[in-house]
């Protein structure tokens, strides 16, 4: 109980509602640069946000109903790099895979300019004692059961997210 | 300046934001009281964030200074 004991260290109480690879980002890194400051810290992944709880993940992103998103190539000269290719939303809606094409390409940036992987992150926050409770509602309502997600993750409902985030010091819902 | 003794090194070279500062957490974690990790970063991200980790887990920034175009911090265990 972060607020009876004065000496309790700060917490952070995350929702994750959202499984795409740009939306997976803020949860986990939020999460291990609060461990890395001593923080408790608790993820409560919900409806898409769930699917950050398997075993595999497979976020992918899309460009499509996303016109900030930044369409870029991660080869070639850096000015080539910079480029933003502004493909109709018209044309990427109707090409097979384009969302995998985004995604790859999307991956390929990150590694290039030193982002870490939504998998490293995750096992940073688990070895950081991160709680990853993922949202008994959603398992039920998309026919998931216990043994599809990491053995790390605790499942529980909105009751118990609520009394971790009451004693938080931080909450925010992503 | 004074020159600081450093008893560990870590390069966070190249890596963005969270790596510098996970990565110096668990590496001063490692040092015993009283010892002095030196990092290095290239994340323009790095001066703030150190600054605002060292205010959060009492562990004292000795220094943060730019070396041949690179952000290095002296972070001394305290706690």
């Amino acid at each position: 109980m972060s607020k009876s004991d004065p000496n309790a260290p700060k917490r952070l109480a995350l929702i994750a509602s959202k499984g795409t690879l740009d939306w997976a980002y803020p949860p986990f890194i939020l999460a291990t640069a609060a461990g890395a400051m001593g923080w408790e810290v608790g993820i409560f992944f919900t409806f898409f946000g769930l699917t950050l709880l398997k075993p595999k993940l497979s976020a992918q992103v899309t460009p499509i109903g996303n016109p900030a998103m930044p369409m870029k190539m991660p080869f070639g000269p850096e000015g080539f790099q910079n480029l933003n290719w502004p493909i109709p939303q018209l044309i990427m809606t109707n090409v097979p895979g384009f969302n995998a094409l985004a995604t790859t390409l999307m991956k390929q940036t990150f590694e290039n300019k030193g982002v870490a992987t939504i998998e490293e992150l995750r096992d940073t926050a688990i070895e950081m004692d991160v709680r990853l409770i993922g949202c008994q509602m959603t398992m039920d309502v998309f026919g998931f059961k216990r043994e599809d997600f990491i053995k790390e993750a605790e499942i529980g409902g909105a009751a118990t997210f609520l009394e971790y985030a009451a004693d938080a010091d931080v909450q925010l819902f992503i | 300046m004074d020159v600081i003794k450093e008893d560990q090194v870590l390069d966070c070279s190249g890596m963005l934001c969270p790596m510098p500062v996970v990565k110096a957490s668990k590496a001063v974690k490692a040092l015993e009281i009283g010892q002095v990790l030196k990092m290095v970063a290239t994340d323009p991200g790095a001066p703030p964030d150190m600054e605002a980790w060292s205010r959060q887990t009492g562990n004292e920034l000795l220094r943060s200074m730019q070396e041949d175009g690179k952000f290095v911090f002296y972070i001394k265990r305290v706690k």
